[in-house]
Protein backbone atom coordinates (compact mmCIF):
# COMPACT_ATOMS: atom_id res chain seq x y z
CA UNK A 1 0.00 0.00 0.00
CA UNK A 2 1.41 3.57 -0.86
CA UNK A 3 3.14 5.43 1.99
CA UNK A 4 0.43 7.53 3.90
CA UNK A 5 2.77 10.71 3.95
CA UNK A 6 5.63 11.24 1.99
CA UNK A 7 8.13 14.19 1.62
CA UNK A 8 10.80 14.48 -1.24
CA UNK A 9 13.15 16.95 -0.76
CA UNK A 10 10.53 19.37 1.10
CA UNK A 11 12.00 22.72 1.66
CA UNK A 12 10.33 25.52 3.48
CA UNK A 13 12.35 29.31 3.90
CA UNK A 14 10.92 32.18 6.08
CA UNK A 15 12.74 34.59 4.37
CA UNK A 16 16.41 33.60 4.65
CA UNK A 17 16.03 31.37 6.68
CA UNK A 18 15.38 27.36 6.19
CA UNK A 19 12.79 26.13 8.44
CA UNK A 20 12.88 23.10 6.32
CA UNK A 21 15.33 22.16 4.17
CA UNK A 22 15.66 19.22 1.73
CA UNK A 23 13.73 16.92 3.83
CA UNK A 24 13.24 13.41 2.31
CA UNK A 25 10.77 11.26 4.41
CA UNK A 26 8.09 8.33 4.30
CA UNK A 27 5.50 7.10 7.02
CA UNK A 28 3.45 3.91 6.35
CA UNK A 29 0.30 3.06 7.73
CA UNK A 30 -0.59 1.41 10.96
CA UNK A 31 2.01 3.31 13.40
CA UNK A 32 2.22 5.56 15.85
CA UNK A 33 5.32 7.60 15.45
CA UNK A 34 7.26 10.49 17.39
CA UNK A 35 8.00 13.98 15.94
CA UNK A 36 10.79 14.87 17.91
CA UNK A 37 13.16 17.60 18.21
CA UNK A 38 14.13 21.00 20.10
CA UNK A 39 11.98 24.11 19.83
CA UNK A 40 12.69 25.61 16.51
CA UNK A 41 13.91 22.36 14.52
CA UNK A 42 10.98 22.52 12.29
CA UNK A 43 8.60 19.82 13.64
CA UNK A 44 5.49 22.89 13.19
CA UNK A 45 6.50 23.74 10.39
CA UNK A 46 6.09 20.05 8.82
CA UNK A 47 2.81 19.89 10.33
CA UNK A 48 1.46 23.08 8.93
CA UNK A 49 2.91 21.48 5.40
CA UNK A 50 1.24 18.69 5.96
CA UNK A 51 -2.48 20.44 6.78
CA UNK A 52 -2.00 22.93 3.88
CA UNK A 53 -1.54 26.35 6.10
CA UNK A 54 1.79 26.56 4.38
CA UNK A 55 3.10 25.94 0.76
CA UNK A 56 6.58 24.74 0.43
CA UNK A 57 9.39 26.59 -0.84
CA UNK A 58 10.19 23.22 -2.79
CA UNK A 59 10.19 19.86 -2.93
CA UNK A 60 7.06 17.82 -2.32
CA UNK A 61 4.61 16.26 0.08
CA UNK A 62 1.98 14.11 -0.67
CA UNK A 63 -0.83 12.59 1.79
CA UNK A 64 -1.88 9.35 0.23
CA UNK A 65 -0.51 10.56 -2.97
CA UNK A 66 -2.08 13.69 -3.33
CA UNK A 67 -0.36 17.40 -2.61
CA UNK A 68 -2.85 18.45 0.00
CA UNK A 69 -5.93 19.59 -0.69
CA UNK A 70 -9.19 19.38 0.47
CA UNK A 71 -9.66 15.71 -0.47
CA UNK A 72 -6.20 15.18 2.19
CA UNK A 73 -8.17 17.08 4.52
CA UNK A 74 -10.83 14.77 4.67
CA UNK A 75 -8.60 12.28 5.46
CA UNK A 76 -6.23 14.23 8.32
CA UNK A 77 -7.38 14.88 11.86
CA UNK A 78 -5.15 17.56 12.84
CA UNK A 79 -4.30 18.47 16.36
CA UNK A 80 -3.13 22.11 16.20
CA UNK A 81 -0.61 23.57 19.13
CA UNK A 82 -3.05 26.04 20.51
CA UNK A 83 -6.76 26.91 20.49
CA UNK A 84 -8.42 26.86 16.89
CA UNK A 85 -12.02 26.87 18.17
CA UNK A 86 -14.24 29.90 18.94
CA UNK A 87 -14.34 30.22 22.07
CA UNK A 88 -18.02 31.44 22.93
CA UNK A 89 -19.63 28.03 21.49
CA UNK A 90 -20.71 25.52 24.17
CA UNK A 91 -18.96 21.77 23.95
CA UNK A 92 -22.34 20.89 22.82
CA UNK A 93 -22.23 23.38 19.70
CA UNK A 94 -19.01 22.12 18.90
CA UNK A 95 -20.21 18.53 18.95
CA UNK A 96 -23.22 19.30 16.17
CA UNK A 97 -20.14 21.53 14.33
CA UNK A 98 -17.91 18.91 13.82
CA UNK A 99 -20.81 16.69 12.99
CA UNK A 100 -21.77 19.06 10.30
CA UNK A 101 -18.32 19.73 8.77
CA UNK A 102 -16.86 15.88 8.74
CA UNK A 103 -18.04 12.75 7.66
CA UNK A 104 -16.09 10.56 9.36
CA UNK A 105 -16.84 12.39 12.30
CA UNK A 106 -18.41 9.82 15.09
CA UNK A 107 -20.64 12.46 17.93
CA UNK A 108 -21.14 8.86 19.87
CA UNK A 109 -17.56 8.53 20.10
CA UNK A 110 -16.99 12.24 21.19
CA UNK A 111 -19.75 11.97 24.14
CA UNK A 112 -18.13 8.69 25.39
CA UNK A 113 -14.88 10.48 25.98
CA UNK A 114 -16.27 13.40 27.17
CA UNK A 115 -18.80 11.54 29.67
CA UNK A 116 -15.19 9.55 30.91
CA UNK A 117 -13.45 12.67 31.48
CA UNK A 118 -16.75 14.31 33.37
CA UNK A 119 -16.67 17.70 31.20
CA UNK A 120 -20.20 19.12 31.13
CA UNK A 121 -21.27 19.65 27.20
CA UNK A 122 -23.01 22.85 28.61
CA UNK A 123 -20.21 24.79 29.23
CA UNK A 124 -18.89 27.52 27.05
CA UNK A 125 -14.97 26.77 25.72
CA UNK A 126 -13.99 30.30 27.49
CA UNK A 127 -14.71 29.00 30.81
CA UNK A 128 -13.19 26.10 30.74
CA UNK A 129 -9.86 25.39 32.15
CA UNK A 130 -6.47 25.16 29.49
CA UNK A 131 -6.25 21.80 30.17
CA UNK A 132 -9.78 20.84 30.03
CA UNK A 133 -9.91 22.90 26.83
CA UNK A 134 -7.05 20.76 25.43
CA UNK A 135 -9.06 17.67 26.33
CA UNK A 136 -12.14 18.56 24.49
CA UNK A 137 -9.72 19.27 21.75
CA UNK A 138 -8.16 16.04 21.74
CA UNK A 139 -11.30 14.35 22.01
CA UNK A 140 -12.45 16.15 18.39
CA UNK A 141 -9.71 15.47 16.45
CA UNK A 142 -9.81 11.84 17.99
CA UNK A 143 -13.20 11.32 16.95
CA UNK A 144 -12.66 11.09 13.29
CA UNK A 145 -12.65 7.88 11.53
CA UNK A 146 -9.07 9.46 9.95
CA UNK A 147 -6.32 7.78 7.70
CA UNK A 148 -3.43 10.59 9.16
CA UNK A 149 -3.52 12.03 12.79
CA UNK A 150 -1.09 14.85 13.74
CA UNK A 151 -1.16 15.49 16.89
CA UNK A 152 1.74 19.12 17.63
CA UNK A 153 1.90 18.92 21.03
CA UNK A 154 -1.52 16.76 22.58
CA UNK A 155 -0.11 16.47 26.32
CA UNK A 156 1.28 19.71 27.11
CA UNK A 157 -0.92 21.29 29.40
CA UNK A 158 -2.66 18.57 30.84
CA UNK A 159 -2.12 16.90 34.30
CA UNK A 160 -0.59 13.71 34.03
CA UNK A 161 -3.77 11.21 34.79
CA UNK A 162 -5.36 12.82 32.28
CA UNK A 163 -2.23 12.83 30.23
CA UNK A 164 -2.54 8.43 30.87
CA UNK A 165 -5.70 8.70 29.31
CA UNK A 166 -5.00 10.66 26.65
CA UNK A 167 -2.56 7.78 25.44
CA UNK A 168 -4.89 5.25 26.12
CA UNK A 169 -7.61 7.15 23.80
CA UNK A 170 -4.69 7.21 21.43
CA UNK A 171 -4.50 3.84 21.89
CA UNK A 172 -8.02 2.16 21.44
CA UNK A 173 -8.74 4.90 18.84
CA UNK A 174 -5.99 3.92 16.64
CA UNK A 175 -6.77 1.80 13.64
CA UNK A 176 -4.26 -0.58 11.28
CA UNK A 177 -4.48 1.65 8.56
CA UNK A 178 -4.04 5.06 10.51
CA UNK A 179 -1.05 6.65 11.61
CA UNK A 180 -0.69 9.40 14.37
CA UNK A 181 1.94 11.48 13.98
CA UNK A 182 2.65 12.94 17.70
CA UNK A 183 4.72 15.60 18.05
CA UNK A 184 6.25 16.62 21.33
CA UNK A 185 9.12 17.22 24.20
CA UNK A 186 7.29 14.69 26.89
CA UNK A 187 9.11 11.80 25.24
CA UNK A 188 9.39 9.63 28.17
CA UNK A 189 5.68 9.84 28.94
CA UNK A 190 4.86 8.63 25.44
CA UNK A 191 7.98 6.38 24.36
CA UNK A 192 6.44 3.00 25.09
CA UNK A 193 3.41 3.50 22.55
CA UNK A 194 5.55 4.51 19.53
CA UNK A 195 6.36 2.57 16.97
CA UNK A 196 9.12 4.49 15.81
CA UNK A 197 10.87 8.34 16.17
CA UNK A 198 11.85 10.90 13.72
CA UNK A 199 14.35 13.83 15.47
CA UNK A 200 14.32 16.48 13.22
CA UNK A 201 17.46 18.93 13.86
CA UNK A 202 17.89 22.15 12.39
CA UNK A 203 15.10 21.10 9.37
CA UNK A 204 16.34 17.91 8.83
CA UNK A 205 15.57 14.69 10.01
CA UNK A 206 18.96 13.61 12.64
CA UNK A 207 17.24 9.83 12.67
CA UNK A 208 14.45 8.04 11.90
CA UNK A 209 14.63 4.34 13.97
CA UNK A 210 11.82 2.37 15.68
CA UNK A 211 11.96 2.57 19.55
CA UNK A 212 13.76 -1.07 20.20
CA UNK A 213 16.32 -0.58 17.61
CA UNK A 214 16.90 2.64 19.60
CA UNK A 215 17.43 0.93 22.56
CA UNK A 216 18.53 -2.01 21.24
CA UNK A 217 21.27 -0.37 19.72
CA UNK A 218 22.22 2.07 22.06
CA UNK A 219 21.32 0.20 25.34
CA UNK A 220 19.42 3.75 26.50
CA UNK A 221 15.65 5.43 26.16
CA UNK A 222 14.85 7.44 23.19
CA UNK A 223 14.40 10.07 25.72
CA UNK A 224 17.96 10.04 26.80
CA UNK A 225 19.35 9.40 23.50
CA UNK A 226 17.48 12.79 22.66
CA UNK A 227 18.96 14.68 25.79
CA UNK A 228 22.26 13.42 24.08
CA UNK A 229 21.81 14.22 20.77
CA UNK A 230 20.30 17.61 21.47
CA UNK A 231 22.70 18.46 24.61
CA UNK A 232 22.98 22.26 24.65
CA UNK B 1 -2.34 0.02 35.33
CA UNK B 2 0.62 0.10 32.93
CA UNK B 3 3.27 -2.52 33.21
CA UNK B 4 6.74 -1.84 34.95
CA UNK B 5 9.47 -0.98 32.04
CA UNK B 6 12.52 -0.14 32.53
CA UNK B 7 14.15 2.41 30.03
CA UNK B 8 17.31 1.38 28.72
CA UNK B 9 16.17 -2.34 26.95
CA UNK B 10 13.67 -2.97 24.36
CA UNK B 11 10.11 -2.69 25.20
CA UNK B 12 9.54 -5.97 23.28
CA UNK B 13 11.98 -8.19 24.97
CA UNK B 14 10.23 -6.80 28.38
CA UNK B 15 6.65 -7.44 26.94
CA UNK B 16 7.66 -10.96 26.57
CA UNK B 17 9.51 -11.62 29.98
CA UNK B 18 6.39 -10.37 31.60
CA UNK B 19 3.96 -12.59 30.05
CA UNK B 20 6.40 -15.58 30.24
CA UNK B 21 6.55 -15.10 33.80
CA UNK B 22 2.90 -14.53 34.17
CA UNK B 23 2.66 -17.85 32.36
CA UNK B 24 4.93 -19.79 34.64
CA UNK B 25 3.68 -18.19 37.49
CA UNK B 26 0.06 -19.01 37.07
CA UNK B 27 -1.58 -16.18 36.18
CA UNK B 28 -2.27 -18.19 33.33
CA UNK B 29 -3.11 -21.88 33.17
CA UNK B 30 -1.73 -24.37 30.75
CA UNK B 31 -4.19 -24.14 27.17
CA UNK B 32 -5.61 -20.85 28.49
CA UNK B 33 -6.72 -18.22 25.62
CA UNK B 34 -4.54 -15.02 26.21
CA UNK B 35 -6.10 -11.63 25.76
CA UNK B 36 -6.11 -10.05 22.57
CA UNK B 37 -3.34 -8.13 21.48
CA UNK B 38 -4.95 -4.82 21.68
CA UNK B 39 -6.42 -5.63 25.18
CA UNK B 40 -3.01 -6.38 26.28
CA UNK B 41 -1.24 -3.46 24.55
CA UNK B 42 -3.81 -1.19 26.46
CA UNK B 43 -3.17 -2.52 29.92
CA UNK B 44 0.33 -2.50 29.41
CA UNK B 45 0.25 0.74 27.82
CA UNK B 46 2.38 0.20 24.67
CA UNK B 47 1.99 0.32 21.04
CA UNK B 48 0.02 -2.69 19.53
CA UNK B 49 2.77 -3.87 17.13
CA UNK B 50 5.41 -4.22 20.29
CA UNK B 51 2.88 -5.98 21.70
CA UNK B 52 2.20 -7.86 18.55
CA UNK B 53 6.16 -8.76 18.26
CA UNK B 54 6.36 -10.13 21.72
CA UNK B 55 3.61 -12.21 21.27
CA UNK B 56 5.11 -13.42 17.56
CA UNK B 57 8.73 -13.91 19.68
CA UNK B 58 6.64 -16.16 22.36
CA UNK B 59 5.26 -18.13 19.59
CA UNK B 60 8.66 -18.88 17.94
CA UNK B 61 9.55 -20.09 21.88
CA UNK B 62 6.80 -22.71 22.23
CA UNK B 63 4.86 -21.14 24.73
CA UNK B 64 2.37 -19.96 22.79
CA UNK B 65 0.58 -21.08 19.93
CA UNK B 66 -1.86 -19.23 17.75
CA UNK B 67 -4.97 -20.64 16.06
CA UNK B 68 -6.15 -19.31 13.27
CA UNK B 69 -9.52 -17.73 13.70
CA UNK B 70 -9.54 -18.17 17.40
CA UNK B 71 -6.87 -16.46 19.01
CA UNK B 72 -3.47 -17.35 20.78
CA UNK B 73 -3.00 -20.33 23.60
CA UNK B 74 -0.84 -21.01 26.01
CA UNK B 75 0.67 -23.83 25.31
CA UNK B 76 -0.25 -27.61 27.78
CA UNK B 77 3.16 -28.63 26.99
CA UNK B 78 4.27 -29.54 30.86
CA UNK B 79 7.45 -30.75 29.74
CA UNK B 80 8.11 -27.07 28.19
CA UNK B 81 6.64 -25.45 30.68
CA UNK B 82 8.65 -27.05 33.24
CA UNK B 83 12.26 -26.19 31.28
CA UNK B 84 11.09 -22.60 31.00
CA UNK B 85 10.59 -22.46 34.59
CA UNK B 86 14.25 -23.85 35.16
CA UNK B 87 15.97 -21.69 33.10
CA UNK B 88 14.30 -18.45 34.69
CA UNK B 89 15.35 -19.82 38.35
CA UNK B 90 18.64 -20.24 36.83
CA UNK B 91 18.65 -16.49 35.75
CA UNK B 92 17.61 -15.62 38.95
CA UNK B 93 20.19 -17.71 41.03
CA UNK B 94 22.93 -16.27 38.48
CA UNK B 95 22.11 -12.66 39.08
CA UNK B 96 21.41 -13.55 42.90
CA UNK B 97 25.20 -14.73 42.80
CA UNK B 98 26.51 -11.82 40.87
CA UNK B 99 25.17 -9.04 43.32
CA UNK B 100 26.65 -11.38 46.63
CA UNK B 101 29.83 -11.68 44.40
CA UNK B 102 29.81 -8.35 44.44
CA UNK B 103 29.52 -8.17 47.83
CA UNK B 104 32.68 -9.80 48.66
CA UNK B 105 30.60 -13.17 49.72
CA UNK B 106 32.18 -16.33 47.77
CA UNK B 107 29.88 -19.40 46.73
CA UNK B 108 30.33 -21.35 50.28
CA UNK B 109 29.46 -18.66 52.36
CA UNK B 110 26.59 -17.47 50.55
CA UNK B 111 25.41 -21.26 50.21
CA UNK B 112 26.08 -21.50 54.10
CA UNK B 113 24.02 -18.17 54.44
CA UNK B 114 21.22 -19.32 52.79
CA UNK B 115 21.11 -22.63 55.09
CA UNK B 116 20.84 -21.01 57.95
CA UNK B 117 17.64 -18.77 56.90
Amino acid sequence: MEPILECHELTKKYGNYFALSNLTLSLERGQIVGLLGPNGSGKTTLIKLINGLLTPTGGQIMINGLAPCPDTKKIVSYLPDRNFLNEHMRVSQILSYYEDFYDNFSTERASKMLETLEIDRRLRLQDLSKGTLEKVQLVLVMSRAADLYVLDEPIGGVDPAARDYILQTILTNYNENATVLISTHLISDIENILDRVIFLKNGQPALNASVDEIRTKYGKSVDALFREVFKC
Amino acid sequence: MPWNLDDNRPIYLQLMEKIQHDIISGVYRPGDKLPSVRDLALDAAVNPNTMQKALAELERSGLVYSQRTSGRFITDDQSLLNRTRDALAGEHIRSFMEQMNALGFDKETTLEMIQKL
